[in-house]
């Protein structure tokens, strides 16, 4: 019996990766075809966005040809998909440089803004939840509840606004809108794109202290609604943990308390927290395209949002495809960090 | 753990101390709505910002004063002068100039730049080859006399200064020759690498472009005029007007280019900041589709340029951005006619109506884009119509959507704008008042054209027009074609742009010309 599962475990798992392959090559092929119709069917001529209102007959003409506008939309649609297997999302009509370059360029102030919002996620809803959970039906449980409903039901960007209003406008405590004040910006050369970084390989400290500055307000409201979701998944999973015999056991046998729920309980809670906190981190990526607005942080949701507005169908398409393809890694990575950490789950 | 609780505090308190800081002496920081630019090379560029940016970065052979534009001076070219058939304009290249790679400027460079719009036909070429300048005849026509001459021949005797002006514009912008063509690609004549990169002798150098984020421009130090007092430029783009407004008040910015009515009244009280307006060449129209069974009766189109509330709308929703204009020509170009016959005569209206029989009323639509002012301005527009019986219905879109339909002219009513493209008045005549061919696929598609207005007559006179050499008469002549059109037109001509700067009162000398690529940098201090 043992040998038979040993010989057949390699195929077993061979057969899982080829599942998981088409299962990822079919979605990938359905967001493309969404994303490619929809770019299509909306009433915009994307030849507008490239050669302007005034432009005469045969120079529209000329763009029209050149970018493929001219064929049945089927051609267009396998041309496109050749394009995207090799890397090639086209050249962006508003930068003028190719969408993945761009892609490359504004994806690491996202990553910058979203890593420490769920930096600050972590930090403040993981202690908050399992208060909240160990502490179940007292007043500080009912007044983080409280807050937690908050973070999940207000406009982001209206809070984002208010708070603004407040610290920058009212208090004068933090800087406004920006990646940093603007007359600092482009003296730091890019070398991981992470301003925080880059600013202290490049020596300027000045700089990485106006960078910081500048991140606490967007990177604490994005982590207030991260926190929030962690807050009210921790307090379930460990409410149901602590319910568990185990924990009685423990607790009969003498284990001290916070060992009992810092240890036991919360180590039990590890895994689905995990893949929690690294769906909230796919959030906040994509979420983030309205806090990018409110505080003109130069990140992947604004260069997404002026893409829309202007037309840009390329760099919409493309930004969509790699926020598809995110989330995609992401889930594939919290499954197998589930088989990692979890012997059940193998 | 202690330690590292130790290095958080610290961390924070260098951080937190961080006092305001205001922007530094020498660097002009502005907000300004800059995700329309597509491109920084001068033979496209065709875009308000980017246009004001080539304007500080890159020379042209000659200027026209921005306080008095009928006066043209010298730039690039020391002198130039016209054959007398009208046909041969010869430019004397100014010597000593050097671009800021360094290379020296000569009559190549200038030539290469003026055949190099021609050959790459980008949307603003047509600046050029209205005269006649085809990729096959460039070589004849735009040529090198010797290092320091350059000759060009038109193909018409047209009035001298519709040929000047069209040089002031963009499109007339200096290119470095050699620095271009060591970045040519493909036989691209160093478009692809132009489009983002930078090759003039403005007294500004644009440095930095990422678009619909940032323009820095730094001070050019081989510049060969009056050096720049400021040594950079920041323009931030900065969506909406309330966010520019904050940063203003703030101090965290010097100049703010896109405010609204509302938030330009409340800055009035505020000591620390001044605002400057000049009148711009923009006029905000009505196009009526010609197409429509309604709109192509006269008495209708005349019935409703008295069904608008020109006065109410000056007062409040354009308030001190749009003064009140009723024909083609912006005031500040040679023959602009300011008379204002039209205001809101609902009676009037309704007679017009009954006289073509539909005093019952009628539905039309109207495609606006969702932008202020213009939502605003559709509304008004919405109720004084239905006052005479007519039902507006406003579809909205984006800008973008609104204008592919008005393209198709697949529209009733379009609510618009348009700008002059270059300082003579040939620029609005020929696209409000020239429709040579108005079938659906005709090769030139003026404003005329999109509203299906089939105007032989006119579109003889406008051709006459910009032939005149003779100024006085040429004037003459727009102002009767003005009145004309004002009467019969499908175009219900409203207001006159006004461009609003409000910025810091420690800033000085920031000159706003009467065109988008007439404001300048270079004499700013703060």
């Amino acid at each position: 019996m043992s040998e038979l599962l040993i010989r057949t475990r390699p195929i077993r798992t061979l057969k899982q990766t080829v599942r998981i392959l088409v299962m990822v090559a079919t979605t990938f092929l359905g967001l493309l075809l969404i994303t490619f119709l929809i770019g299509r069917i909306v009433p915009i001529d994307p030849v507008l966005a490239v050669v302007g209102d005034k432009a005469s007959p045969q120079v529209y003409e000329k763009a029209r040809i050149a970018m493929g506008l001219h064929l049945p939309l089927w051609k267009q649609f396998l041309i496109y998909i050749g394009n995207v297997v090799t890397g090639d999302f086209g050249t962006s009509v508003l930068t003028a440089n190719p969408v993945i370059d761009d892609i490359l360029r504004v994806f690491p102030a996202t990553f910058e803004l979203a890593g420490t919002a769920t930096v600050i996620g972590i930090l403040v809803g993981i202690p908050l939840g399992i208060f909240s959970a160990v502490k179940q039906g007292s007043f500080l449980d009912h007044v983080t509840r409280v807050i937690g409903l908050f973070g999940h039901s207000l406009p982001i960007f209206w809070l984002g606004l208010m708070a603004l209003m407040l610290f920058y406008v009212r208090l004068d405590l933090l800087p406004g809108p920006g990646r940093v004040d603007f007359f600092y910006e482009g003296i730091v050369t890019p070398v991981t794109g992470i301003l925080t970084i880059d600013s202290i390989v490049a020596g300027e400290w000045e700089i990485f202290r106006n960078a910081v500055y500048h991140l606490i307000l967007p990177a604490s409201l994005l982590g207030y609604y991260s926190s929030a979701y962690l807050l009210r998944m921790t307090r379930s999973f460990m409410i149901e943990q602590l319910r568990q015999e185990y924990i009685l056991t423990a607790r009969v046998k003498g284990v001290k308390e916070w060992k009992v729920i810092w240890g036991h309980a919360l180590g039990n809670c590890a895994i689905p927290l995990i893949t929690v906190i690294a769906l909230s981190f796919g959030t906040l990526l994509e979420g983030s395209v309205l806090t990018e607005t409110v505080f003109a942080w130069p990140g992947l949701g604004l260069y997404l949002t002026n893409s829309l507005l202007n037309a840009d169908m390329n760099a919409v398409l493309g930004s969509t495809i790699v926020v598809g393809a995110i989330f995609l890694g992401i889930n594939l990575f919290s499954d197998f960090l589930y088989k990692v950490m979890d012997p059940r789950a193998r | 753990m202690k330690k590292l609780f130790l290095f958080v505090f610290a961390l924070s308190l260098f951080v937190i101390q961080t006092t305001h800081a205001s922007t530094p002496k020498d660097t002009l920081v502005m907000a300004f709505n800059i995700d329309e630019i597509i491109s920084l090379d001068p033979a496209e560029i065709f875009e308000f910002a980017s246009a004001e940016c080539a304007a500080n970065a890159y020379d042209r052979l000659i200027n026209y004063n921005v306080d008095n534009v009928s006066e043209i001076y010298p730039g690039i070219a020391e002198s130039w002068d016209i054959s007398d058939d009208g046909l041969t304009y010869t430019f004397k290249i100014r010597k000593g100039v050097t671009f800021a790679s360094g290379n020296k400027l000569s009559a190549d460079d200038v030539v290469f730049s003026l055949r190099r719009v021609v050959l790459l036909d980008k949307s603003s070429a047509f600046i050029l080859t209205q005269f006649g300048f085809t990729p096959e005849n460039v070589k004849k026509t735009i040529t090198k006399v010797d290092d320091y001459t350059v000759k060009i021949i038109v193909d018409q005797a047209y009035a001298p200064t519709f040929f000047l002006y069209c040089l002031t514009s963009t499109a007339g912008s200096v290119v470095d020759k050699k620095e271009v063509m060591a970045h040519e690609k493909d036989g691209d004549l160093g478009y692809g690498w132009l489009k983002t990169g930078y090759a003039g002798s403005g007294p500004y150098t644009l440095r930095t472009w990422k678009a619909s984020e940032i323009i820095i421009l730094d001070a050019n130090k081989n510049y060969w005029g009056d050096a720049p007092k400021l040594k950079r430029i920041i323009i931030r783009h900065i969506v909406g007007s309330a966010g520019q407004r904050m940063l203003l008040e703030k101090g965290d910015i010097d100049m703010a280019r896109n405010l609204t009515a509302d938030d330009l009244k409340s800055l009035e009280k505020n000591e620390d900041i001044k605002i400057q307006k000049r009148a711009k060449g923009r006029v905000y129209y009505l196009g009526l589709n010609q197409k429509n069974k309604y709109l192509k009766i006269p008495e209708v189109r005349q019935a409703l340029k008295y069904l608008i509330d020109y006065k109410g709308m000056e007062q409040t929703i354009l308030s001190g951005k749009s003064t009140l204009h009723q024909a083609f020509l912006p005031k500040g170009f040679l023959g602009a006619l300011e008379e204002i016959p039209f205001s809101l005569d609902i009676e009037k209206a309704k007679a017009l109506l009954k006289k073509a029989g539909l005093e019952n009323g009628f539905t039309l639509t109207m495609d606006t884009r969702s932008a202020e002012p213009v939502t605003s301005m559709a509304l008004s527009i919405q109720s004084t119509f239905a006052k005479a019986g007519i039902k507006l219905e406003i579809i909205t879109g984006d800008g973008k959507q609104t204008l592919t339909k008005y393209r198709a002219r697949r529209h009733d009513i379009y609510i618009g704008d348009w700008g002059p493209d270059y300082m003579d008045p040939h620029t609005n005549a020929d696209t409000f008042a020239r429709n040579p061919d108005n079938s659906d696929d005709a090769k030139f598609k003026s404003l005329a054209w999109r509203n299906a207005w089939d105007i032989p007559e006119m579109t003889k006179k406008a051709d006459a027009a910009v032939l005149e050499r003779n100024t006085a008469k040429r004037a003459r002549m727009y102002l009767d074609l003005q009145r004309e059109h004002q009467r019969i037109s499908p175009f219900v001509i409203m207001f006159q742009d006004i461009e609003v700067v409000a910025e810091r009162a420690n800033v000085k000398n920031f000159i706003l010309g009467p065109s988008f690529d007439s404001n300048f940098y270079q004499y700013t201090t703060k």
